[in-house]
């Protein structure tokens, strides 16, 4: 007879061994880009032009700095969590699917962090 | 035992298309085109901060003929994600599952991302002709 209760043996076994931690995360970074999206958009729209001087003129505005790093720490966040599902549906053989799964996250790191330091740099103005 | 085929989920091949099913992969598709463009993003705000000369060269790429034939199918592709989004946050709120308004909001999709496009360049061309 096992001590464990029938909770406790089954939790992880799901093919998903998480729960709905992926899926919610998922959709509250969604409901965050709705937000951020249209600020970008409309922002980008109502500039005069898309010259050197006047985007970082925009972005060395306080407010635009800010959320223009939270859009791409969201951005980065939202396609990891997609993409990497579009991977582990499509890539099968398991050596190709942790290699790809590993791949992209760098990627997303490298991507992100790079996107966000150039933008704070610019929100700094240097 | 013996081994009997077992049941298998419809494939591609001899799924009926129809709209459901179409804007679920057109919904995929586009959020790893957009996923693509994350990489444009940050090579913009890379080239912001690399300087002057650095910036004009990448404005050159994205004005380019072909830039901008990407940057309207990526427009496309995001206004339609935009709206699709939505379209699955109001489904996982318990909204929408009818018949009639999963067919609706699914048109509503597609052809409010192509007018929203359509909208947005001929805002983009009005205003900023170089």
């Amino acid at each position: 007879m096992s001590l464990r209760s029938p909770l406790g043996r089954v939790l992880g076994l799901g093919s998903a061994k998480e729960g709905t931690g992926h899926w919610w995360s998922q959709r509250v970074s969604a409901v965050a880009l709705v937000p951020l999206t249209l600020w970008f958009m409309f922002s980008l729209l109502a500039l005069p032009a898309l010259d050197y001087d006047t985007v970082r003129t925009w972005l060395s505005f306080p407010l635009s700095g800010f959320l223009a790093v939270l859009l791409i720490a969201v951005l980065t966040y939202h396609a990891y969590l997609g993409t990497d599902v579009v991977i582990e549906d499509y890539v099968h053989s398991a050596g190709a699917k942790l290699f790809s799964l590993l791949l992209l996250r760098f990627l997303y790191v490298l991507v992100g962090g790079a996107g966000m330091f150039a933008t704070l740099r610019v929100a700094f103005g240097s | 035992m013996p081994i009997r085929a077992r049941p298998m989920s419809p494939h591609l091949q001899i799924y009926r298309w129809q709209i459901g099913n179409s804007l679920s992969i057109l919904h995929r598709l586009t959020g790893v085109a957009l996923a693509l463009g994350l990489i444009v993003l940050c090579s913009w705000c890379v080239a912001l901060a690399s300087g002057e000369r650095a910036y004009a060269a990448a404005m050159r790429l994205y004005e380019s003929p072909l830039g901008i034939a990407v940057m309207i199918a990526w427009t496309f592709a995001f206004m339609f994600h935009f709206l699709n989004g939505l379209r699955h946050l109001f489904w996982d709120v318990g909204f929408g599952f009818e018949r009639l308004q999963r067919h609706a909001s699914g048109w509503f999709a597609v052809l409010g991302a192509v007018a929203l496009t359509a909208g947005a360049w001929m805002f983009i061309w009005a205003s900023h002709r170089p």
